[in-house]
């Protein structure tokens, strides 16, 4: 917020409320969304995903690429409480696979595994590339095997892996959405600031953008990609793919902003005083963009994700032995695993719950942010 | 008003050229040229290739490829498929019919099933049907298409249900009769259709339900009402008429992404539309077909665009062509 608008906004506030103390616009839209209670509930969901995906090697028992060709679609694991009708410390059974052709197993009753908690257990992990470590927050007795929601053609384990498919699906959305809505708003800005031919160039750039389907362009930029190339750098350049796709829109929006706001006086005052134009674009007229964006950001995020899951699904994005939601689900692609296996289908769900979440939250910064509202 | 249609075409031009140089320039991002994946195909000879290497330019400098290229665009000559030997025009005409009738039909669908629903939702706002629905449309929303059509496949295969799944015609479809080929066609088409459907379907309902609530509360209703009209005369011959107006610029738009983002729905089902014609083209490097596909792509947003802004051109008198 500039100065001027501030007081305009402080000025009204305190005839409303009468000596109560001074609240930004920002304190009031945080305040409204703290009322809002589906929105902070699927708040209180996203941010239980996003340190699921951080902390990953920490909540699973397995590694990532962690394979065991002897549990090739092992199903979910039953845990345990009772032993004798009485309650113990749970436990799991042993499962042996009677017909490996069909993958069928059959569980072993004599030989029970005891979970342990905050064990060391398994392959080392390193968290953020500094902490050594091998203590898990619940492995099982070796060599039991506990696979909480099944395991796929190779028997890794779908729950450890839907914790590091996480990472990539959820901050493929979060980084990309902070790339994508940087260049829109430098885009936007620069556009309607300049006007007249600049702004009508750069405008018809972005709507050729705007009008190849975003699908097809993704399909034919990931063909572009080479295909033997470091697991990471295919990461970033998806991300990067992504959000090619994604400023146009939000360009556009912020440009017809600017066009408004370049009209109002603080800005002539800038010009004034002889502030440079980057200066005028960043400091001045693009803060008065932000609550658009955010909201705007918020419900772009689903966006991305499903972009990703999407191409990783056909095989064109995320490659294997590296998880994605999207990556994982195209073993359910082939029918008759999916008929027999349908734990296959649990990635499907983090998705969907994800988006859902993502839409009531950005559904409530949208009703927080707008002006009209009452509280 | 035919100013204003002419113009609108003629806009369409600056977008065709735009959109068709993008599609040029990716593909020139690509390692090698358009025929380097022939050139490790048996069934190309040498000669051939050399052949088309000069037929289609690529031995000159990038922009000349470039005008030469977009020349025999605008003359209806896409390039060549090396994976289908055919022309690129002819492999998308097989497809794109396929897809067309998919995504009309998902539209049709969409549209019969979401106005009454919206109206209902509307007229009995914060019941508990309302409420169950709204629900469901926020689910619907929120289910990717591809992930909604696997769940469909998973359901059909566990139950044993007599339902194709996946692909649009069985083998013997030549050897039906008419209504036979009419009936086969429709038994594959329902799955697809109401995986699409269904996201069209939610958006389209809380639009309704929304825009009827605002026109209930102007004042004509008010009056309508206030004269003794029977409630469902008012809400039928007043409000939703007003209320529906704004959604008919939808159908358009609506019908140009429909087109596109049905891919990864007809990749997932099987369904051989342009879609899973990309899918292909673009794993197997076919580089004249992957612009050719982009280039439909483009063209059917546009018209769609085109479409909505001439159908509200066509239904709001209060729109002035100047």
């Amino acid at each position: 917020m500039t100065d001027s608008t501030r007081t305009v906004n402080n000025r009204g506030q305190e005839r409303e409320q009468g000596k109560e103390a001074v609240r930004s616009p920002w304190k009031m839209a945080g305040r409204r969304l703290r009322r809002h209670n589906l929105a902070m509930a699927a708040m209180v969901v996203l941010i239980v995903l996003h340190v699921f995906a951080i902390f990953a090697d920490f909540w699973v028992p397995y590694g990532e690429t962690e394979t065991d060709r002897r549990r090739s679609y092992h199903p979910p694991t039953r845990v345990q409480f009772f032993d004798d009708g009485s309650l113990t410390r749970p436990y799991v059974y042993g499962y042996d696979m009677v017909d490996p052709g069909r993958r069928q197993y059959e569980i072993d009753e004599d030989a029970k595994y005891e979970i342990q908690f905050f064990a060391q257990q398994g392959q080392t992990y390193e968290l953020f590339g500094i902490i050594e470590s091998n203590r898990r927050l619940f492995s099982v007795e070796s060599p039991g095997k506990i696979y909480l929601v099944g395991a796929d053609q190779y028997g890794r384990d779908i729950f450890s892996r839907l914790a590091f498919g996480a990472r990539r699906s959820l901050f493929i959305g979060l980084i990309g959405i902070a790339i994508s809505t940087t260049i829109g708003m430098i885009y936007g800005g620069v556009s309607g600031f300049f006007g007249g031919w600049v702004d009508n160039l750069m405008m018809r750039i972005s709507e050729v953008i705007i009008s190849i389907p975003a699908f097809y362009l993704l399909l034919a930029l990931s063909a572009v990609l080479p295909a033997n190339i470091p697991s990471d750098i295919r990461f970033m350049m998806i991300i990067g793919i992504l959000s090619f796709i994604g400023w146009a829109g939000m360009a556009r929006v912020i440009r017809g902003m600017v066009l408004s706001i370049r009209q109002q006086e603080f800005v002539h005052g800038a010009e004034a005083i002889g502030c440079s134009q980057p200066r005028i674009i960043l400091r001045h007229i693009l803060p008065n963009t932000l609550s658009y964006v955010i909201v705007n950001a918020t419900l772009a995020v689903p966006g991305f994700i499903l972009s990703e899951s999407g191409l990783s699904l056909i095989g064109v994005g995320i490659q294997h032995p590296q998880a994605s939601w999207g990556n994982m689900l195209s073993e359910a692609l082939n029918l008759s695993s999916l008929s027999r296996f349908p734990w296959l289908l649990i990635p499907g769900f983090m998705i969907f719950i994800t988006v859902l979440s993502y839409s009531f939250f950005g559904d409530g910064v949208r009703d927080a942010f707008d002006p009209r509202a009452s509280r | 008003m035919y100013q204003y249609i002419i113009r609108r075409f003629l806009y369409m031009i600056p977008m065709l050229i735009g959109i068709t140089s993008l599609s040029f320039f990716i593909m020139q991002l690509a390692p090698g040229d358009f025929l380097t994946a022939m050139q490790m195909s048996p069934d190309f000879p040498p000669e051939m290739l050399a052949q088309m290497r000069a037929q289609y330019g690529l031995d000159q400098p990038v922009y000349v490829q470039y005008f030469q290229w977009i020349f025999r665009v605008f003359q209806g000559d896409l390039g060549y498929s090396f994976m289908w030997h055919a022309p690129v025009t002819w492999v998308l005409h097989q497809r794109i019919w396929n897809t067309l009738l998919l995504a009309v039909a998902a539209m049709v669908v969409a549209w019969l099933v979401a106005i009454p629903i919206g109206i209902h939702s509307a007229t009995h706002q914060y019941s508990w049907s309302d409420k169950l629905l709204t629900f469901f449309a926020f689910i619907g929303i929120s289910i990717p298409n591809w992930f909604f059509g696997l769940l469909m496949l998973y359901f059909v295969v566990s139950r044993g249900w007599n339902l194709p799944i996946g692909g649009m015609m069985s083998t013997d479809f030549q050897d039906l009769s008419l209504i036979g080929k009419a009936y086969d066609l429709g038994r594959h088409m329902l799955i697809p259709v109401l995986v699409l459907s269904t996201g069209i379907m939610a958006g389209l309902m809380r639009y309704m339900r929304s825009n009827l609530l605002d026109v209930l509360k102007q004042d004509y209703v008010t009056t309508a009402r206030s004269k003794g009209l029977r409630a469902r005369v008012v809400i039928n011959k007043h409000a939703v008429r007003n209320a529906i107006n704004p959604l008919i610029t939808l159908f358009g738009f609506q019908l140009g992404t429909v087109f596109s983002g049905a891919a990864l729905t007809e990749i997932v089902l099987n369904w051989p539309g342009i879609g899973s014609l990309m899918l292909t083209a673009v794993q197997g490097l076919d580089y004249y077909l992957v612009m050719g596909n982009l280039i439909v792509g483009g063209v059917m947003l546009i018209l769609g665009n085109l479409m909505a802004d001439l159908l509200l051109a066509w239904s709001d008198p209060r729109i002035r062509f100047d």
